[in-house]
């Protein structure tokens, strides 16, 4: 194991979508345990560096594992199907119609009560399109047609901020 | 008879086996020195017996200085050099003062002084990082005298919502002092240290930590020995002073006066903060100071005092929803709520947290000494004192950070409650055909324009080599360290150029300017600079020796012979450079020339430790 190892070989799980995020916690503090800047703080300045060096990739590890969007986009891009967003961004029409019904309910929505049906919402179409993500990687292996969920995803993403920014606008 | 101890073939016993390391809370109202001794994180007292340290510096014309108690007591015979608060002006220009006009201070806004504001006083200009050091330095004596040692190094604690400027004054302010910096650690985690370990807490905690200049609320998860910051939000001009100001402008505008004089400004503020203390304990309470020539004396109720600060009070529950909602997680999922901070105090604020969380605060350790006591324990397992010591802190970054794009928009990099370390890279492109610089300007904060966020740094990348618009690909590099401090380096990725800062110069002082204020025998004056210079460059030295004597026993396969001699050379120089004696320059220079000979082989040793254990976590786990 070097510092170039990737994400799964680096906490030791498998090289799949379903992961126990029980299991990630644990192996991210186990990993700290070792390599944090603190337990070199006595050990000079290049201890220091290099606990930092190993100490931030087991972060950004971490970072990219626990978060099921995060995890397919690397997935795909180690399988050789990057998401390319900024320069892909066809989405197929049903789900650009549904991206602007909910743009429209969030800019209409005018209580707590409004915004959270349209969070639950959300977070059922973001429920079902990891679903998908997981089945297209560990069962099909179809790395292009999760390629396309992770984009979808995105989108769902930052409709989640959008809601959220309304909400501290409404003064929750 | 005295048993001998005897150390294992090839591991020679550390000289300086128990370091002496603190914990210093570096409060806007008050500073506390913490120690761990025999396994108890205590705070130290001064001579008198008082642990407090009022975090007041007056300075007296020919360069004398006051500190703490004398200093407080003189707070309305010479207010303008008597500077107090003074954590709210660190890392801040004036404009970021609120209310300043209000303090009887003779603020200089100072652009050569990199922006930050500075103070003129009978003794001269003072940067708030000297007044900070000043402080500092007291609490290092103090220490110093407590163990009649040398101190090893110190942890300081900052709020957790201090920016990259307010931190990096911080710990130039510890450098200025003569501190050796082991680490900065946000007060609310420190005050989780404390509490949790006395407790044996599992699950997660909110620790709600108002001071006397700032507010920060900090979410944790505890779990055997790690202490996990979840999220982390607040407000660094939310405390204690607010609400004082709050009442004193209340009273007089009761009354129909105004508070003109410097004299007259700090017996308001004073009899403001005298009222707010009696008000803890009793239902009505008098607010009594002489202003503009009169006698003033007004009934309080603690009914109008916490109507006229509410919305203060709901200032601070509005940054707690924020972390909870950054978190992930809801009000019912917090096991308990840890208050810091003496302005927690006031119980307007302590009904205010349990009607929130819907539960009564966990009160049971001193909320003025609970974050210095939890920073001497970091410290003491940062020194090496506690080996078995399996404390981890794992905490974020409370400002999100980002760098200035086309149309004064803001292209972010790091998140907020991001776990540090971190180091985030993005990539630039020029705009125009043959472009060869690139400009780059670092902010931190939340909104979308640069305007709204604070300004942490400028640097320029030079000798981009000329290309079509679009057609350079700059990467740039965000690092945050532990202490939360930012550097930036950015590379030009078709030819390789590169450019790096330290982030500093929006509102920090440059390396100069601080050599300046260390030469100006600033906060050492009544030691002898050369004895102790001396002394400090003989530790140092010794304590190289000794590690790198370890390192070669353990690891010295991995030299090759000539690499072997150089070490062994550099380490023969040290020696006799250490029997000379009496020469700290050369001991330095000889320290430093070994230092930077073994740094290869130091760095080869981590990489193959860290690698090592984390394989072997692997293989035991699978």
């Amino acid at each position: 194991m070097n510092l170039q190892s990737d994400d799964f070989e680096l906490f030791g799980v498998p090289r799949r979508f379903a992961q126990e995020r029980a299991t990630l916690d644990a192996r991210w503090k186990d990993l700290q345990r070792e390599a944090h800047p603190d337990r070199f703080a006595a050990q000079g300045a290049a201890a220091q560096r290099v606990a930092m060096q190993w100490s931030v990739r087991i972060n950004e590890a971490y970072q990219r594992l626990k978060d099921p969007l995060k995890r397919a986009a690397y997935l795909c891009e180690l399988h050789g199907a990057p998401i390319r967003a900024e320069d892909n961004t066809a989405m197929p029409a049903a789900f650009l119609m549904q991206q602007m019904q909910w743009r429209e309910a969030l800019e209409e929505a005018a209580s707590m009560a409004e915004l959270d049906a349209l969070d639950d919402e959300t977070q059922a179409a973001r429920g079902a399109a990891i679903a998908r993500c997981g089945e297209l990687i560990d069962a099909r292996q179809d790395y292009a047609g999760a390629a396309r969920e992770v984009r979808a995803l995105m989108f769902i993403a930052r409709f989640a901020q959008d809601i959220d920014s309304r909400r501290e606008q409404l003064g929750q | 008879m005295a048993l001998l101890q005897i150390s294992e073939p090839g591991q020679s016993p550390d000289p300086h086996q128990r370091r002496i390391a603190i914990g210093i809370d570096l409060g806007t109202t008050h500073s506390l020195v913490a120690a761990v001794r025999n396994g108890v994180a205590e705070c130290l007292p001064d001579a008198q017996g008082r642990v407090l340290l009022p975090s007041v510096v007056r300075y007296l014309a020919g360069g004398a200085r006051h500190i703490g108690h004398e200093a407080a007591a003189a707070q309305t015979l010479d207010p303008s050099n008597t500077v107090a608060s003074v954590k709210r002006f660190m890392g801040r220009g004036l404009a970021d003062i609120a209310g300043h006009e209000a303090l009887p201070y003779d603020f200089v806004s100072s652009q050569d002084a990199g922006g930050m504001l500075r103070l003129s006083t009978a003794a001269g200009m003072k940067s708030p990082v000297e007044v900070s050091a000043e402080i500092l330095a007291t609490l290092r004596f103090r220490a110093e005298d407590s163990f009649d040692s040398d101190i090893y190094g110190a942890v300081i604690t900052v709020p957790a919502y201090f920016d990259d400027a307010q931190r990096q004054a911080t710990k130039d302010a510890a450098r200025l002092a003569g501190l050796n910096l082991l680490r900065l650690i946000n007060e609310p985690t420190a005050a989780a240290i404390a509490y949790g370990l006395d407790n044996a807490a599992e699950g997660v905690y909110a620790v709600y930590d108002l001071g006397g200049g700032t507010f920060d609320i900090s979410v944790l998860r505890l779990t055997k020995g790690v202490f996990e910051v979840i999220a982390t939000g607040g407000d660094s001009a939310l405390g204690g002073d607010d609400y004082d100001a709050l009442l004193a402008d209340w009273v007089l505008q009761q009354l129909g006066l105004q508070a003109r004089t410097p004299e007259d400004k700090a017996a308001v503020r004073l009899a403001a903060r005298a009222c707010k203390e009696a008000l803890t304990a009793t239902e009505t309470a008098a607010f009594s100071a002489d202003v503009a020539g009169q006698r003033v004396h007004f009934g309080v109720k603690r009914s109008d005092f916490a109507a006229v600060t509410a919305p203060l009070t709901q200032r601070s529950l509005a940054a707690v929803r924020r972390a909870l909602r950054d978190a992930q997680i809801g009000r019912d999922d917090v096991q308990g709520v840890v208050l810091v901070g003496g302005s927690t105090r006031m119980p307007q604020v302590r009904e205010a947290v349990a009607g929130f969380f819907g539960c009564e605060p966990l009160t049971n350790l001193n909320p003025d000494e609970v974050v210095a006591i939890g920073a001497a324990i970091q410290a003491n397992q940062l020194a090496g004192n506690d080996a078995a010591g399996d404390l981890l802190l794992l905490d974020v970054i409370p400002l999100s950070l980002g760098l200035e794009t086309m149309g004064g928009l803001v292209e972010r990099i790091v998140n907020r409650n991001e776990t540090i370390p971190t180091a985030k890279a993005q990539d630039f492109t020029t705009y125009k055909d043959g472009q060869t610089a690139l400009a780059l300007h670092v902010v931190q904060g939340e909104r979308d324009l640069v305007q709204d966020c604070r300004s942490l740094a400028r640097f320029e990348l030079r000798g981009i080599p000329p290309m079509a618009a679009g057609a350079a690909r700059i990467r740039v590099t965000f690092t945050v360290d532990a202490d939360g401090l930012l550097s930036v380096s950015a590379r030009e990725q078709t030819s390789g150029v590169e450019a790096r800062i330290d982030v500093k110069p929006s509102y920090g002082l440059s390396d100069e300017q601080i050599a300046r204020m260390l030469q100006d025998g600033f906060a050492t004056a009544q030691q002898d600079m050369q004895a102790r210079a001396l002394v400090e460059a003989r530790v140092d030295a010794d304590r190289l020796l000794v590690a790198t004597q370890s390192a070669l026993d353990a690891d010295g396969d991995m030299l090759a012979p000539d690499e072997r001699d150089a070490i062994d050379a550099l380490m023969q120089a040290l020696r006799t450079a250490l029997e000379a004696g009496r020469d700290a320059a050369a001991i330095e220079a000889a320290t430093s020339t070994l230092a930077k000979g073994t740094e290869a082989f130091a760095a080869r040793r981590m990489n193959r430790g860290i690698r090592e254990a984390l394989a072997g976590k692997n293989v035991s786990s699978l």
